[in-house]
This record gives structure tokens, C-alpha cells and sequence, in this order.
């Protein structure tokens, strides 16, 4: 096994490397993608080596990287857009819910929607308003897109040419706190399939389930638990949408109880449709109803005071033991 | 109602009573039998839009959006285009669908609801019409800009109308197209009306003028002269075909009928303006022309009228042929790959009994 260290963004960046070489008809199309390599770095060197063809940097127009990007599908292309910041997803949300993920339907499978649209998500970084929202429940909610997450450079780097690779459109959403964090990278060998969910820590009285920034919080949570007796099963869903539920309720029915972790507000978020598919499948195995660590319903706020935002390893356990007080 | 200004031209090789006019940049290229084909075209398009709305007012279509009036616009341009080219239409464009050779019928499956597609567009080289307004237009940009990756020499035309022309999505394109000199042709059929919102609303300036500004040349031509059009877009297709970049047309026409068959026009516009546009009839000046300059006999207009009888009457037979459709197939390529939730749906529709055939 050839495995290698290095932080998520470079992994990003090896992963979008190897997908070019791998085929030519991988373009990647956004703003300040080629010279500046981004505004993270994600796509540094890239227009240096394949060419301004094939690295384009865009005018400054979400809808019209997103509604170019389905016209080189058509084409036979396959483009990786970069919006440059989550909250400036918007502008191309036309394109993506009215026409990304609803041709290959009406053309009854003659056209492929091979795009990936990579969205720095979450929080984390004390930005400005606008550069730390968590938009991927309206993405799962529309059929024929799927939503996936990264958590770890491993995942960043093999997550990323699987999505390329996939024939579906996915909305590749990466946790932007955790772009300098390192950490091995297995250079030969997948480590999942690009929707699998996986156990990241075995534990036994909770499962905790979360995806992007939140499974190291989570991880964090579970390390703090457990000097106080509880054990925490830690599971990175890395698909959001369709969810992996196997694993999740196969973890559940082992622990009876369960705590969904994100950043986005709960209201019709990824952490009620988990309490709701895990309520139903695993009702007779519950010790607890499941509980959600979520952001407030408020606009996000300023970075200020994110961290009183965002689900800590406090809230964590504050909803651990939620749960674990519900014992009958 | 909604005039040229004085000083913005036209494009007209023939005027509205089938005399030809001299025009400093353009002649027409086309003889006797491309002209009547062309007349044929119309009319049988006609034909078919008139029999759509038949279908439509019967309890046949869920809707149909008319094209009457457009005709010349949608055939001179849809007549221009080369095999390879791909097209990316709005829902008016049948005239378009007709010269890429979509069967009507299959024009029809979306309007009878049995389908949010209707034909294969890879195919045909036309792409399924975008109900949202203006989103073709960026897919025709990025679908230019694969030909241009590919060294084809190809071009690639949108249709949108003077109501998507304020949509950002076109104005995007434009930007795009400007910046990476696509080789597209951005056709506006300015039909004076978006439902009720005339086109004084939409634009200060002339359609046309707005291509100055992005970078690229516009043209205004007269939309319901087909020689006209066909000249003016077979030249802008070329132009796009060798690297020249993208070019605006505004075909400056009249939607006679309808928005569609659910609008009533009678609310917001007034019967004179339509009586001056029946007289710039598309049909009626081609027909002049034909029968002053090529001596073209009534029989053989006569014998265009049964062809598109037939066509009229075999459209309806199709129609009414198309069945509810399948419940299940409504399950069937959302995804490209195996979906737990597409699996579920369907699982659960089988078990209900609700699927075709467990009635």
C-alpha cells in the first residue's frame, strides 16, 4: 500500500489531477480556478499543466458554470464546477434543480449529466456572511442529484474521482474548515464506494452520526465520552443524499440510541430525515427517541460567535446524555 | 402597440406584399424550389400548430403553445441550419423541431402529458425545450464551447423570445459566449408579447442593440419574411462555424394566437394591432412571391394542403393513440445508476397495485 500524508485541499487537488490525466474530457470550469488555483488552492497548477481549455476560469456567474456545465454534458465533457463559496450557490440553483437534475429524466437516458459541482460547506473559518452555510438539504431534497461529503483527505481524494467518475450529477460538498488538516492517503486503493456511510469509531451506548466538519467534532465527543464511561459509535454518513442507512441502522439497533450531528438548522435538514428513516426502521431497538445537534434557525451567524453556532463536542454530549437519561 | 423605431433597420428581402426589395448586404441565395419548399414547410407547420390547438380545445392536450404567425422565422432559420449543427429551443419552437426532423407526434407527448421529453435530442441534434425561461441559452453556450474543444466545425443555435431576453440566464450567456467566442447564434423571436407583457417592457433599446454591448454583432431582421431569415441566420451560423464567435438575431415577428391555449389575449391587447400583423402574414407574401416571380400553379399549392391534411390527420391518430403511460416509468432513468430511494418507490407502487396491468 502506497499511502502518503497530506492535507484535505491537496488531496483535492491530486484526486482532480488524476481524473484529468485518467480522461480528457474532464474540464474544470469557476472562478479564480487557473493562476490563483482558487480562492482555497483546491485547483493550484492545474490550468499551468492541462491548459486553459481545459482549467477555465470563468466569469464571475454561478448560474452560467453551472448551466455551461450541462450543455459540455451534453457535449460528452465532464465538468467539475467550483462555486466558490457555498452561499454563492444560489444564482445556480435554477440551473441545478430545473435542469442538472432533471434531464437525464426527460431525455429518458439520452442524455448523461456527468458534472460535479464542488461546494466549500460549513463553517469554521471566522469568514464574513455568505462563505459558511450548510445548504446541502436542498440538494438531497431533489430527485436526481446526489449529494456526497468529505471528511477526511483519504475520502477528499478517492471521493472525488469516483463523483467524476459517476454518471450521475453530484453536489460534492467540502468541509472548508478541514481543508489544511492531514492525513494518510492511500494512493492505491479506494478505501469505499463514493456512497457508502462508515463506522469511524466503534462504541456501544450511542451512535452518532454526522458528515464534513462534524466527524471530527464527533470524534472529538467521543474521545471526552469515554473518559466518562459512555461509548460513542461514530458514523460518517459521506453520503448525504441517497443516505447509506445499512450501517446507520445496523449501529442503532446495537446501541438504541442515536444523535445526528450538523450544521445546518434541523428544520427538514439531513438529521430529521435520519431521525425519521431511523425511527422507522429501527422502532423496536429504541431506548431513546433520536435527538439532533444542529445550528440554530437563524441566519448564520457572524464568525464572531459561530462557534456558539455550530455543533460543538459540548452540544454533542449535552445531546448524549440526552438520550442516555432516557433510559427506561 | 409596439413599432420599429424610425431609425433601427430590417432585414427584408421581401415585403409583406411578396415584392422583393434590395438589401445593401443581403441577397437571397434561394431558387423557385427552395422557396416553395420553404412554403411548404410553413404551411405544413401551420397545419400542424392549427391541429395542436384543435387537439388541445377537444380534451386532447394539456396544452399547446401556438407558433402561429412565426412561421417564417422558425423555417428560415430551422432551414439554415446544417445537419451537424445542435439546436437548444424554448416551447414555441415547432418550426424548429419540424426542420431537425422531430415527428410531430413527437412534439406532442409533452402537451398530452404522457412525457416531460417527448423524442431523443442527441438524435435529432435538438434539444428537449426549456419551459424555464432562458436556461437553453447557457446550454447552448457550453455546448458550443465543447465543439470548440473538440476542433469541430459545427454551430449551435438557441431560440428564446423578447419575454426570456430579461432572464440573467441569457444575459449570462451572452457574457459567455462574448468571452469565450462560442460558436453560437442567439436567435430572439421577438413576438411583441410575453403572455400579456409586450416587449416595450422587457427593453428600452431594440433587442438586437443589446449584442453591441456583450461584445458581439446583433441584427434585426424581419422575422416573418422567410428569405430573410434564412439569409441572415445562414450567415451568422457560418460566421460561428469559422471561429468567427457568437451573433444576435432578432426576428421581429407577431405571435398571432395565444401563449398558450390557456391565455386570452383579448384581455390585454387590442384587435387593430393584430389586423396589421395579418397583413404581414409569413405564408401569404411567400405564396405571392411564388406565384408572381415562378409562376407556381394552385394545384401545387393544393397539393400541399392535402400533404399537410394527411400529416394533420395522422398527428391526430398518434395522438390520440398515446395511452396513459406506465406508472412505474415514472422510476425509470431519474438516475443513472441503482438509487435506494428510486428502489423503494417502486417497491412500494408494486405492492399497492397501483402499476399498470395489477388493476
Amino acid at each position: 500500500m502506497t499511502t502518503t500524508t497530506m492535507t484535505m485541499a491537496k488531496a483535492l487537488n491530486e484526486g482532480l489531477r488524476r481524473a484529468m490525466e485518467r480522461n480528457a474530457k474532464v474540464l474544470l470550469m469557476g472562478e479564480d480556478i487557473g493562476k490563483l488555483g482558487g480562492v482555497f488552492r483546491i485547483t493550484d497548477g492545474l490550468q499551468k499543466d492541462f491548459g486553459e481549455d481545459r482549467v477555465i476560469d470563468s466569469p464571475l456567474a454561478e448560474s452560467a458554470i453551472v448551466g455551461t456545465a450541462v450543455g459540455l454534458a451534453i457535449r460528452g465533457y465532464r465538468t467539475v464546477c467550483e462555486i466558490q463559496f457555498d452561499g454563492f450557490v444560489y444564482p445556480a440553483f435554477d440551473q441545478i434543480v430545473s435542469q442538472v437534475a432533471k434531464l437525464r429524466k426527460r431525455s429518458e437516458g439520452s442524455y448523461t449529466m456527468g458534472l460535479v459541482i464542488r461546494l466549500p460547506f460549513q463553517g469554521g473559518i471566522g469568514a464574513i456572511e455568505h462563505h459558511s452555510e450548510s445548504p446541502e438539504a436542498y440538494f438531497a431534497h431533489t430527485a436526481g442529484l446526489r449529494v456526497v461529503s468529505c471528511s477526511t483527505p483519504n475520502d477528499a481524494y478517492w471521493m472525488i474521482q469516483q463523483s467524476i467518475e459517476h454518471d450521475d450529477p453530484i453536489i460534492f460538498c467540502e468541509p472548508k474548515s478541514r481543508y489544511w488538516e492531514r492525513g494518510e492517503v492511500d494512493l492505491e486503493n479506494p478505501p469505499h464506494g463514493l456512497f457508502d456511510a462508515v463506522v469511524r469509531r466503534e462504541g456501544n451506548d450511542v451512535t452518532v452520526i454526522g458528515y464534513g466538519a462534524s466527524v471530527k467534532t464527533m470524534l472529538r465527543a467521543a474521545e471526552t465520552a469515554a473518559t466518562e464511561g459512555v461509548s460513542l459509535e461514530v458514523i460518517d454518513a459521506r453520503s448525504v443524499a441517497p443516505l447509506d442507512l445499512g450501517p446507520m441502522v445496523a449501529s442503532v439497533k446495537k446501541t438504541g440510541r442515536f444523535v445526528a450531528v450538523q450544521e445546518a438548522p434541523h428544520m427538514a435538514s439531513i438529521g430529521s430525515e435520519l431521525v425519521a428513516e431511523l425511527t422507522e426502521r429501527c422502532f423496536y431497538s429504541l431506548r431513546a427517541p433520536g435527538l439532533r445537534v444542529s445550528g440554530y434557525h437563524v441566519p448564520y451567524p457572524p464568525s464572531r460567535i459561530e462557534d456558539e453556532y455550530r455543533p460543538s463536542v459540548d452540544r454533542i454530549l449535552d445531546a448524549v446524555d440526552r438520550v442516555m437519561g432516557f433510559e427506561s | 402597440m409596439t413599432e420599429l423605431m424610425s431609425n433601427d433597420e430590417l432585414v427584408q428581402l421581401l415585403t409583406p406584399e411578396g415584392e422583393r426589395i434590395a438589401h445593401h448586404e443581403y441577397g437571397s441565395s434561394l431558387g423557385g424550389d427552395d422557396i416553395l419548399g420553404f412554403y411548404r414547410d410553413m404551411f405544413i407547420v401551420r397545419r400542424l400548430c392549427n391541429e395542436s390547438t384543435s387537439l388541445q380545445r377537444q380534451g386532447q392536450l394539456a396544452l399547446w403553445a401556438p407558433v402561429l404567425g412565426q412561421e417564417a422565422a422558425q423555417i428560415g432559420a430551422g432551414r439554415a441550419l446544417a445537419p451537424m449543427d445542435f439546436t437548444f429551443p424554448s416551447y414555441r419552437e415547432h418550426g424548429i423541431a419540424w426542420c431537425r426532423g422531430v415527428p410531430p407526434e413527437d412534439m406532442l407527448r409533452i402537451f398530452r402529458a404522457v412525457t416531460n421529453g417527448g423524442w431523443d435530442p442527441v438524435k435529432y441534434r435538438h434539444a428537449l425545450p426549456t419551459v424555464v425561461l432562458g436556461n437553453q441559452a447557457l446550454h447552448a453556450v457550453g455546448y458550443a464551447m465543447g465543439v470548440q474543444r473538440d476542433g469541430a466545425e459545427e454551430a449551435v443555435m438557441t431560440f428564446f423570445g423578447d419575454g426570456a431576453s430579461s432572464q440573467g440566464d441569457v444575459l449570462e450567456s451572452f457574457v459567455w459566449a462574448a468571452s469565450f467566442n462560442a460558436p453560437v447564434v442567439f436567435f430572439c423571436q421577438n413576438n411583441q408579447w410575453g403572455i400579456s407583457t409586450p416587449s416595450t417592457l422587457q427593453s428600452k433599446v431594440p433587442l438586437y442593440r443589446r449584442a453591441q454591448g456583450f461584445g458581439f454583432e446583433g441584427i434585426r431582421v424581419d422575422g416573418n419574411d422567410v428569405l430573410a431569415v434564412y439569409e441572415v441566420t445562414k450567415r451568422a451560423l457560418e460566421h460561428a462555424r469559422a471561429g468567427g464567435g457568437p451573433t444576435l438575431i432578432e426576428a421581429h415577428t407577431y405571435r398571432m394566437g395565444a401563449h398558450t391555449t390557456s391565455d386570452d389575449p383579448t384581455r390585454y391587447r387590442v384587435d387593430a394591432e393584430v389586423e396589421v400583423w395579418k397583413h404581414r402574414d409569413p405564408l401569404e407574401r411567400t405564396k405571392a412571391l411564388l406565384v408572381r416571380e415562378y409562376a407556381v400553379k394552385s394545384a401545387v399549392f393544393s397539393e400541399i394542403a392535402l400533404e399537410a391534411d394527411d400529416m394533420a390527420a395522422k398527428l391526430r391518430d398518434d395522438v390520440l393513440a398515446m395511452g396513459r403511460p406506465d406508472p412505474l416509468s415514472m422510476f425509470d432513468n431519474v438516475y443513472a445508476a441503482p438509487h435506494p430511494l428510486i428502489d423503494e418507490g417502486r417497491r412500494e407502487m408494486i405492492e399497492l397495485g397501483v402499476a399498470e396491468g395489477a388493476r
